[in-house]
Order: C-alpha cells, then structure tokens, then sequence
C-alpha cells in the first residue's frame, strides 16, 4: 500500500465509523427515547400505550392504595386536566406523598393502568424534575 | 481575613497566568528576554492557586459562616472529614480544586519536562496559561468561592446527605485529576502543531500525562460506580446517568489516545490521527464539566441551577475546542505521513481498538446530549436510558473486547493471520467451553449477557498470553501494565456479565420474626430499633442472614437528616467469595410490617476489582516508560 492511499484509507475509516456510530445511535434513539408525558397528552403522538415513557403529576389526595402483599400500591396521578391510575411494586421514595409531585417510569398497560418500572427518586423537598415544573405551568414550584 | 486572602491569592494567580501566555506568545515570536521567564512564573502560578484552595479549606474548617459558601453548604455539626471534602462538594469549591489542579500540573511541565525543544515547551505552556485564565475569570465573574454574607447567620444549611460520605472526600478529586490530566495532554498537541514537532518525541512527553489522566479516570469511574452502587440503595452499578457518562466520554478518548500514542511513540504512525485525538479527548473532559457544572441536567449530581454559569463554560468550551480544532485543520498539512503498516498487523489492532473506542463515544455522545437538545429545539421533553446505551454500545464493546484479546499477540508492521489463530487457541478453547457450559446450564439468560460470560474467560487467557515463554524477570514493567490492565477489562465484563445475568432480587414486606429467600440465602427481620449519629437519626433493622451452616447478622439503615430535612437508605452490604447480598430497609407499613428488599448479585465485586486492575496496569505502564526514559537519560 503506496503512503498516500494509507492515510486515505484511514481517514476514511475514521469517516465510515463515525457515521457508523450515527446510523446507531438515530435508530436506537429513535426506538428507545421515553418521553415525559402529563396525563392530558396520553393518545397523543408521542405517549403512546406500550411505549417507555416518564409520567409526570401530582399523587391525588388520599389516592393511595396499599395492596395486601404490602409492597404494591395503586395511586392516582392529575395533571388537574385528567388523571391516570397507576401501580407500582417496589419500596416508594422517601418523599413520595399524596399531593406533591411524582415522576414514574414505565409503560401505560392496555387497561388504561401505567405500570410503573420506577418511581423517581427527589433528593430534597424543594426538588422538582424541570420537566415537571415546565409542564405544569407552575415554575414557582421549584422554590417552594 | 482568610477569605480576603484567598479572594486575592486567586487574582495574583489570574495575573501569574495572564503573563505566561503573553510572555509565551513574545518568546514564540523570537522577542528575545521572555523565553527564560515562562517556566519560573508557571511554577509560580501553579502555588498562588494551590494556597488560594488552601484558604478555603481553611474556611470550611473553621465554619467561616461569613461565607456565603460555607453557609450554604456546611454546618458547625458536621463531621469534620465532611466539613473538608465538603470544600469541594458544592459548584464554586470544586471549580476551584479544578482550576488548582490544573494550574499544578501545569508546574509539574514547567519543573519536570526536559525532553521537549524549548519552543514547543513554552508554546504547550503558553495553551495551558490560556485553558486556566478562561476558568480563573469563570471563579472571578461567575462563581466566586469566596463571597461574603451579611448579616452573618446563626449557623449553616448542611451539606446535602447523600454526599456525606467518605466517597465525596475522593470521588470528585479524582475525576478532576484525570479531567485536567487531558488538559495537559492536549497543551502538549497544541504545543506541537504550534512549532511544528509532532513525532516520537512529542508523544514520548505527552504519554506519561495521558497515561496519569487515565489511571484517575478509570478510578474515578470505578469508585464513583461503587458510591452509587452502594450509596443510592437502587443495586445497581451504572445507570447511565448523564453525569456517569460526562466521566465515561473522556475515559473513552482517553483510552483511545493512550493506545494511538504508543503506535506514535513506538513506530511514528498515526501523527495526525493522535493529534486529534489529544483534542477530542480534552474537548470531551469540557463536555463532562459542562454537564456537570452547568446544571443543565436533571440528575442526582447537578446541584447548580444557574444558566450564567452554563453559559460561560459553554463559551470556554467553543472557545478552546473551536480554536484547537481550527489549529488542527491549519497545520493537518504539515503533519508528515508516519510510517507503514499491513491491516493485520498490532498498529492494525490498534486502529481497529481506536474505531471503535470513537463508535462507543460517539454513541454515548449522541445519547447523552441528544435529549438536552431535543428539548431546546423543539420543546419535547424525553429521556435516554438503559435499553439505548445497552443496544447500541453493547455489542460494539464486545467486539472490542475481542480486538483486544488478539491485538497484543501480533507483530508491528506485519502479522500472519493464521498464525495469530494459532496462538490464541486456547483462550478460543476456553471459550467453547464456557459457550457450552452456558447452553447447558444457563441458556435462559439474555444475549448480552450470555456473550459476555463467554469472551470473558478466554479474553482472560488471552490477556496473559504475552508472557507465555517470556523470562517473567526480564519482561519490562509497561508490558505488564498491559497485561494486567487487559485482564482487568476481562474481569470487570466476567462481573458485568454474572452481575445481570444471575442477580437475584427479593422485595417483600414482613413482619418482625419472619423470613424471606433470595439466591442461596434466607433472611430473617429480628428486629428494628432506633439508632442515632452525629447528625441524623435512623432506623435499624436488624437481619439474620443464612446460607448452610454461614449464620450473618446485618444492620441496614434507613436515616434521616435534620439539615437539610432528608432520607437515606444505608444499605447493608456483605461481601462473600462469590458475591453480595445487599440489604436495604423500606417503610413500615400501617398493618405493622417493614418493607424489606433484598439482592444476592454473584460475583459483582469483579466489576470494581477489574476497575482497580485496571488502573494498576496504568500504574505499572506509567513506572516502566518513567524508569526506561530515566535509564536512558541517565546513560546519555
């Protein structure tokens, strides 16, 4: 191989990698995005049943429902506009509460039911996602 | 009084910085007088910052509540190991360690690098002046450590809990370290595109450097997975976090540099391509401090909320990157072809590793920065995770890993293919076997998973194949830093693979007196009981733990902290030969039961004890090139 084809070859290379890398990461970024959905967006285009999504809102007072295995609660999630039941199995956070904000990760089930993988974690009670502070319309919340 | 002193040791150094870069563009310009100066004063520099820091530890010490800082990240009533890592646990105090750091390391070129002609010297001194003053005026105009309060409060706000402890004290430095470590790294290619000098001798210079840099990388990756691991009480070693990728992107180019460098250093190939990757490398180390520092993401580690300060360092970075990048493509002609080689042949390997290390990055890349911007173009509001990173970067990495196994067998310049099969026969063998004992005994568990169980026995064999006939006393210490570094990676995937492929998980709630199975293990709650520590108050759960004739007694927790108010999970973790268990305790329920949840993840230590080979093999590299250049110079 003559010097100049070398260097060309490797650019090339180097070229074809980087695109490589490219087609990757738009098919799978295509595939596996969640979106972060209030309860009034679902049946839009974007938060659809099946799909990993982020559910944000607030826990309706006096929505929470402890089943007896003791580790499974139900709970109902408001954006004020509409509600969207919800289950989860697993330890809640510590500031998981009814009328303050909740962030859950999972796919909405065919009965209408999201089934939540994870429950988000707030490390203090003045933290609220921005996604949820944006979506809601109430930025003053970040501060409280 | 101290804080003043600090506030003014940081200008003197902004000063210091200033004059290295212009008495190092003077002396480039042949003005005759400067060129003697530009060393002394970084060596300089590099102290005034390291006192400035000094000064504010002094005042996190001491609870200086008349700092602003101190106020509102520490407490008289902390821990005093936690009042002084907490000098950096906040945005203003850990730009500073950054800036200190980078300024130090700095001094040690100045002091310690003899190889370089005396023009490129002062030119990567010169880029290294610039890199610090853009984040000395950051501290200055945009996030001042030293700020005063008035009236001065009663007492502070604490520190947030969950990095109150012993991790933050190190976690943090470290990864500062490897960050500015690549600064140095990509002064040094500045250095050598200004004057023209890129070859052997300037990758000789700049490998110890990269080399430094990715030894604090890979233990800042390895011990911040381990904090997480046990810290966030989820059991889980890597999420994919933004922040943990702003750490693993620089790791990436870091590793790629490192690899490129050696065939520079070794055979002068790939000038232009190393070159490159010196920039990128650095430019990667910004993106990680941009994210972390910007407060643009919305993840366990951002801690600031301040767009000013996003967009500052968002300037640094377009600066620094922008001016390198247009450096690069000016002089990419004056960089001579390097030398020759076949396709399958070790530079061959190494071309190969370095593709695909760029696929990884660029992957990671695209996944961690494509939801930020997403949301600023159009609004939409989603987020990337595991399933993506997994897919994507996953298969890429194992065939990785195979390059890896094979690359160190084979010859500079030319190999024979078949005989590269030959030599890895065993480790091929060893694989067979693990592929068959896997279809019988294991064949539930996931694709990912199941190939990584099987590259990593014989990826294992093969990282210790180049010592096979060689007089182990006479093998030079960089090749055993190879050596030991490549069976790390192979003993970090054996745990990767065993962590997701047989982890047990039990989540249950019981009452006092009753038991629960997970894995090999039954666990009994005997009691829980309220406990106290020097700032928070906890419940404790006391479990039995059983496995044959192997009774445990373990005490997970789960805390709350008066300032500010907030709970933890203290996961109680006990480490056998062949695993973890992992123990966190949940709520009371109001029927009286405790949650409980509970992992056994067999062999998951590997993961970390790979991490820390890992960085052994960079250690051992690092004395060995160290030893032979001073042999060298000591026989000149």
């Amino acid at each position: 191989m003559k010097a100049k084809h070398q260097r060309l070859t490797l650019a090339l290379l180097a070229l074809a990698a980087i695109v490589g890398a490219g087609v990757i990461a738009m098919f799978g970024l295509k595939s596996q995005a969640s979106f972060f959905c209030a309860p009034s967006d679902f049946g839009g285009e974007d938060c659809q049943k099946d799909k990993p999504l982020r559910l944000g809102g607030m826990v309706v007072d006096k929505s929470i429902v402890k089943m007896t295995d003791g580790v499974t609660i139900r709970f109902v999630v408001s954006d004020t506009v509409k509600t969207v039941p919800v289950v989860f199995k697993g330890i809640t956070p510590d500031l998981f509460k009814e009328k303050s904000g909740v962030v859950a990760e999972g796919k909405m089930g065919a009965d209408g039911v999201f089934v939540a993988e994870t429950i988000l974690a707030k490390h203090d009670e003045n933290y609220m996602p921005p996604q949820m502070a944006g979506k809601m319309g109430k930025p003053e919340m970040m501060n409280q | 009084m101290i804080a003043e002193a600090g506030h003014a040791l940081l200008w003197i150094a902004t000063v210091l910085a200033l004059l290295q870069l212009g008495f190092g563009i003077a002396a480039l310009r042949q003005k005759a007088g400067f060129a003697d100066s530009v060393r002394p004063i970084a060596v300089v520099q590099g102290l005034v910052a390291a006192l400035s820091f000094l000064c504010l530890i002094v005042a996190f010490l001491t609870t200086d509540l008349s700092l602003m800082l101190v106020v509102q990240n520490s407490h008289p009533d902390k821990p005093w190991l936690y009042k002084f890592a907490g000098t950096w646990g906040n945005h203003e105090g850990s730009m500073l360690l950054w800036v200190t750091v980078l300024a130090m390391a700095g001094s040690a070129v100045a002091l310690f690098e003899r190889r370089l002609s005396r023009e490129s010297l002062i030119a990567t001194l010169a880029s290294q002046a610039a890199i610090a003053l853009g984040f000395y005026a950051f501290l200055l105009f945009a996030s001042n450590p030293f700020a005063r309060i008035f009236p001065v409060p009663q007492t502070g706000q604490g520190l947030n809990p969950l990095l109150q402890d012993p991790g933050l004290a190190f976690h943090p430095p470290t990864l500062y370290f490897g960050y500015v470590g690549m600064s140095i790294a990509f002064s040094f290619a500045v250095g050598a595109l200004v004057t023209r000098e890129v070859g052997p001798v300037f990758a000789r210079a700049m490998r110890p450097w990269v080399l430094i840099a990715w030894i604090f990388l890979t233990l800042g990756i390895t011990a911040g997975s381990y904090w997480a691991y046990y810290e966030l009480g989820w059991g889980g070693w890597w999420f994919w976090d933004p922040v943990e990728n702003a750490s693993l992107m620089p790791w990436l180019a870091t590793t790629a540099l490192l690899h490129s460098v050696t065939v520079l250093a070794t055979r002068n190939g790939l000038r232009a391509w190393t070159i490159m990757l010196a920039v990128v490398a650095f430019s990667m180390s910004m993106v990680g401090t941009f994210l972390v520092r910007s407060g643009i993401l919305t993840s366990v580690h951002s801690f600031a909320v301040d767009p000013k300060r996003g967009a500052f360092i968002l300037a640094l970075l377009t600066i620094y990157i922008g001016g390198a990048m247009a450096l690069f493509a000016l002089r990419v002609g004056t960089v001579r072809e390097g030398s020759q080689f076949e396709p399958v042949s070790r530079e061959g390997a190494l071309v190969a590793n370095n593709l695909l290390l760029s696929i990884i990055l660029a992957v990671v890349f695209f996944g961690t920065l494509y939801p930020l911007v997403a949301e600023s173009i159009t609004g939409d509001k989603l987020s990337i995770g595991a399933p993506y990173f997994n897919k994507a970067a996953g298969p890429v990495a194992l065939l990785l890993v195979v390059i890896m196994a094979a690359g160190p067998l084979m010859r500079w310049r030319r190999e024979d293919a078949a005989s590269i099969v030959r030599r890895l026969a065993l480790p091929i063998f060893i694989s067979s076997m693990t592929l068959a004992g896997v279809l019988v005994w294991a064949d539930q568990i996931k694709i990912l998973p199941m190939l990584g169980l099987i590259l990593a026995l014989g990826v294992a064999a093969a990282s210790v194949a180049p010592l096979w006939k060689r007089n182990l006393r006479r093998t030079p210490l960089f090749t055993w830093g190879m050596v030991v570094a490549h069976l790390g990676i192979a003993i970090s995937l054996a745990g990767m693979a065993n962590e997701s492929a047989f982890t047990k998980e039990t989540l249950a709630a019981v009452r006092i007196g009753e038991s629960r199975s997970v894995g090999p293990w039954s666990v009994t709650l005997k009691d829980v009981n309220p406990v106290a520590g020097p700032n928070w108050t906890a419940l404790e759960a006391l479990m039995e733990a059983q496995r044959g004739s192997q009774v445990l007694l373990e005490l997970p927790q789960a805390r709350t902290f008066a300032t500010p108010p907030t709970e933890t999970n203290e996961a109680a973790i006990h480490t056998a030969i062949d695993g973890q268990l992992y123990l966190v305790l949940g709520k009371q329920q109001p029927d009286g039961r405790w949650q409980i949840r509970m992992w056994w993840k067999p062999f998951v230590t590997l993961i970390w004890a790979g991490g820390i080979l890992v960085a052994l093999g960079g250690f051992l590299a690092l004395l060995g090139r160290m030893r032979r250049e001073y042999r060298k110079e000591v026989l000149a």
